[in-house]
């Protein structure tokens, strides 16, 4: 008999094994949870790599208050029923000092809102290691990331001076200050990530699924309408059948036309998909090569 | 319907058309999105160029070139695909590496108007070396050589008299137009003549290569998961299969156990397991075993040694340096090693083994290699996820090599050409079980060795298996222990070696007594309270301790009489790691000057 693993089972295989080494190497491994379908993958990879112990690490939740409701109530429960502990840190200081998309602009709402809290919540939580949901088929820049990928003291990626990465070997080694950024997804694609919640039936945030919404609807983006984004002149909200192929903030998620109600639906849209699920995340397109710029910066 | 998953790695010189195949195959199967393409179309000089679909970064655009391995996935019916896509450049050589690691399989570019160059060579050769089964040699721009059998047949020829001598590869060739899409997808019209599959066709129906499920069974142990009265190791099946009621054999201590289940936490457990799954596993009998330690086939062991030979790939700016002090990263060991000698350079298109006083950036070469502790390793070519290393410069942390392991090395045990003239030093580590002292005299004796120091580890428990193995825990006999391994860290000493002695040693006379002995004495009283310590119990031995198992443990029916003015005590509940090792190095700056 060829004993040969389907391709989840060797995905799987492959992240649980970089969960063990994480958290066998780093003094203080945190997982950054965003809520969102890859973050749901992610816990259950962790805790089936710890299985029966729980998670040796807490999960951070940067919180840019411009989050959906349902994410919110989605991460609480979740965190409840699973005993997981939650770190939720808010961007307070650049809030307080009013950041907000509608008047910043995306760029630079971003830049206040989530790299520079992200930045200051591993600092403040001394977290050698910091795990992430980014998968290298999301976007251009993110194809050449390592699974352990090196921040200076200052949280910064230098795409150009990046340690080979051979084998399963990952060098963990930093000085005091530095830290790594791993990504266990690193080699999953969407496809996978919904083919994985099937087979798992892992729970994620309702927003994935169809239904009637209240959107903006400029040109081929519907925007949501929490947290009232500023209407163009003669504009005004309809309901359509849409759904969140991705989800950030509300203002940066736009939602895509779907009947998917269910997630064989949508492993079933996704076949059938020519565009990118982040297309409608207005920050990766506020300049060409943004992402990079964003990661050289310290952004997840 | 399954899939499975092909790993494969593909290589060309500058300008041969990688970029532009893979785009288009990425296309063609559906793995670029339109999106993706208006973005490189906006990008491209005239015609949309498929090259920007995969070139990710900036510098990358700006120089036309591709200079760091990317990754790209796409999915057909029947397969995923992760390809590592490589730059071809000469001095990315070792991206080309770090690509064919994982690999089943190279995908090499061959421009038909240029034929085989050195640079081609050097691909299949990495290929190889890095012990991908198969390579698929693409011939492309056909299109500017007429679509001509006689060019490719050419071509082949020309390839097949270099790979020959490679050992064991299997290598095929199809010709293809990457820029009109011939042969990528489906049939060609425009080359009847060639009658072998496309290239995806080919890619979908390749035979994968699992040795590893027939192998003697391996998993280092990469955790140790711990939850109320329950232990299990969790690592990744390196080869071989696993069940419940196997005998396995642990290493280094050699003791068998059996397996009693695989916890899985979607399904219960596990029935069997085999290569390469990430397991835990539980045994029906309490050892002594951690993260490093190798669980294998009673049967069929691997070699265990500190001393063997290996192809090395160097991949740092600064050469190779004989005798200087590297870490070696290998299965879930990380070991203080040193490169004590250069065997030969490869020259890489003739394949012969020229000598060689240094290796350089990019260079391959064949080394010996001595580490501190033994490793439990498998000859390369036999098992991959065994026989690979990583070597770490301690200064810099960069990984700067990438090793094969060959074979063991016999040669006679020179002394390395270490620190002469330094003074020597004892420096003990005491404390209650679970304390850390283990954890803390590997490190600081990692950063010791780093300086160029000459070190060397007296490890309590390792003592006890050998020189105290016909001593019990009464106190006589403990005392008795403990004298021992002052008279040899005393003889040490003397000869200018730094001593880490690293044991309970529970009693303050017989301490205080070495102290004099030795004179040149650091007491390091590793703390945690009692309770931390208990918490932790990496060996399990207060579990056994508090049920009776165990009688006489120190802290819980036996008495630790904790040092009156240690040189250093080191607070492992509420110092990290590093914060105890600057601790202890300090002081022994301090001494070693005066
Ligand atoms: N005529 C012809 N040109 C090609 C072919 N494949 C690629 N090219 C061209 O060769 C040049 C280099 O291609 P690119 O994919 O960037 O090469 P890379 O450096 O190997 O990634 C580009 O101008 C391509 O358009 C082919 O099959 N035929």
């Amino acid at each position: 008999m060829q004993d040969r693993l389907t391709h989840l089972q060797a995905l799987e295989a492959e992240s649980l094994h970089i969960f063990r080494e994480v958290a066998a190497e780093f003094s203080r491994p945190v997982l950054m949870y965003s809520i969102g379908k890859d973050s749901s993958v992610m816990l259950r990879l962790a805790q089936k790599a710890f299985y029966p112990a729980p998670l040796p690490f807490p999960l951070l939740h940067v919180d840019t208050s411009y989050k959906f409701d349902e994410m919110l109530e989605f991460r609480d429960r979740i965190c409840e029923e699973n005993g997981f502990r939650l770190i939720v840190h808010t961007a307070r200081e650049a809030l307080r000092n009013g950041a907000n998309p509608f008047r910043l602009g995306t760029r630079k709402c971003c830049d206040l809102l989530k790299t520079k809290s992200l930045l200051s919540a591993l600092s403040e939580g001394g977290f050698d290691a910091a795990i992430g949901g980014a998968r290298r088929e999301e976007e251009k820049s993110r194809a050449k990331e390592r699974v352990y990928s090196f921040r200076d003291s200052l949280g910064q990626w230098d795409p150009k001076n990046q340690r080979p990465e051979l084998w399963n070997l990952y060098n963990g080694r930093i000085e005091k200050g530095e830290s790594i950024r791993v990504f266990p997804l690193s080699n999953w694609t969407e496809l996978d990530v919904w083919q994985y919640i099937e087979a798992e039936s892992i729970p994620v945030v309702p927003l994935y699924f169809a239904k009637e919404r209240e959107v903006l609807v400029r040109g081929e983006t519907l925007l949501p309408m929490e947290h009232n984004p500023p209407l163009l002149p003669g504009e005004h909200p309809s309901m359509v059948m849409c759904r969140m192929r991705s989800l950030g903030c509300t203002y940066c998620t736009g939602a895509t036309r779907s009947t998917a109600t269910t997630v064989p639906e949508i492993i079933a849209e996704l076949r059938t998909f020519r565009r990118s699920e982040r297309e409608n995340r207005a920050i990766d397109h506020d300049q060409e090569g943004s992402m990079e710029l964003k990661k050289r910066e310290g952004y997840f | 319907m399954e899939r499975d998953i092909l790993r494969f790695t593909t290589a060309g010189s500058v300008d041969d058309g990688k970029s532009t195949l893979v785009g288009r195959l990425l296309h063609e199967a559906g793995g670029v999105y339109d999106d993706q393409i208006e973005a490189a179309r906006r990008v491209s000089r005239d015609s949309l160029e498929f090259a920007f679909v995969t070139d990710g970064l900036r510098a990358e655009r700006e120089q036309g070139i591709t200079i760091d391995v990317g990754y790209r996935y796409f999915a057909t019916q029947r397969r995923k695909f992760i390809i590592a896509d490589t730059p071809g450049h000469e001095q990315y050589t070792r991206n080309m590496a770090t690509g064919a690691s994982t690999a089943d399989l190279a995908l090499v570019l061959v421009d038909a108007g240029k034929g085989v160059l050195p640079q081609t060579r050097r691909h299949a050769c990495i290929a190889w070396l890095l012990g991908i089964p198969r390579i698929l040699v693409v011939v492309n721009k056909m299109d500017l050589a007429g679509y001509r059998k006689e060019t490719f047949d050419s071509i082949r020829a020309d390839f097949e008299v270099f790979t020959g001598k490679l050992k064991g590869a299997a290598i095929d060739f199809i010709p293809v137009s990457a820029l009109a899409g011939e042969n990528l997808s489906s049939p060609s019209s425009r080359m009847p003549w060639y009658r072998g599959p496309s290239v995806i066709e080919y890619l979908d129906t390749v035979p994968i290569q699992t040795v590893r499920g027939d192998l003697p069974f391996r998993l280092s142990i990469q955790y140790v998961v711990r939850t109320g009265d329950f232990r299990g190791y969790a690592g990744q099946i390196a080869s071989g299969t696993v069940r419940a009621g196997d005998e396995l054999l642990v290493l280094p201590s050699g003791r068998r156990a059996r397996v009693a289940s695989l916890p899985e936490r979607t399904t219960g457990r596990h029935e069997r397991a085999f290569a390469p799954m990430s397991v835990c596993v539980e045994l029906d009998d309490h050892v002594d075993a951690g993260r490093g330690d190798m669980f294998a086939d009673p049967a069929n062991g691997p070699t265990v040694g500190r001393r063997f030979r290996s192809v090395l790939v160097w991949m740092s700016e600064t050469p190779l340096a004989v005798g200087s002090p590297y870490l070696v990263k290998h299965t879930t060991q990380q070991v203080c090693a040193e490169v004590v000698g250069i065997v030969s350079k490869l020259d890489i298109t003739t394949l012969e083994n020229d000598p060689a006083e240094e290796l350089k950036l990019n260079d391959i070469g064949r080394v010996v290699i001595e580490t501190h502790r033994p490793l439990f390793w498998d000859p390369y070519s036999a098992n991959r996820a065994t026989g690979a290393f990583i070597l770490i410069d301690p200064m810099t942390n960069l990984t700067v090599g990438a090793g094969m392991i060959e074979s063991a090395d016999s040669g006679c045990e020179q002394a390395p050409a270490r620190a002469v003239g330094q003074t020597g030093l004892t420096i003990w580590f005491t404390g209650l079980s679970s304390a850390g002292k283990t954890t803390l005299s590997q490190a600081v004796f990692e950063r010791l060795w780093a300086t160029g120091a000459r070190v060397q580890i007296l490890d309590g428990d390792e003592v006890r298996r050998h020189l105290s193995k016909d001593l019990g825990f009464s106190k006589e006999d403990r005392d008795e222990n403990i004298r021992r391994i002052g008279f040899v860290a005393e003889l040490l000493t003397r000869n200018g070696v730094i001593v880490l002695v690293s044991a309970i040693s529970p009693y303050r006379t017989v301490r205080d007594e070495l102290r004099v002995r030795i004179g040149d004495f650091v007491e390091v009283y590793v703390n945690a309270p009692l309770a931390v310590c208990e918490e932790r119990d990496v060996k399990g031995l207060y579990r056994k301790a508090r049920s009776g198992e165990l009688r006489a443990f120190t802290g819980v029916s036996d008495p630790y009489e904790a040092p009156l003015s240690p040189e250093v005590e080191c607070r492992t509940d509420l110092e990290t790691l590093n914060e105890s090792v600057d601790k202890v190095l300090r002081h022994v700056d301090q001494r070693r000057k005066t």
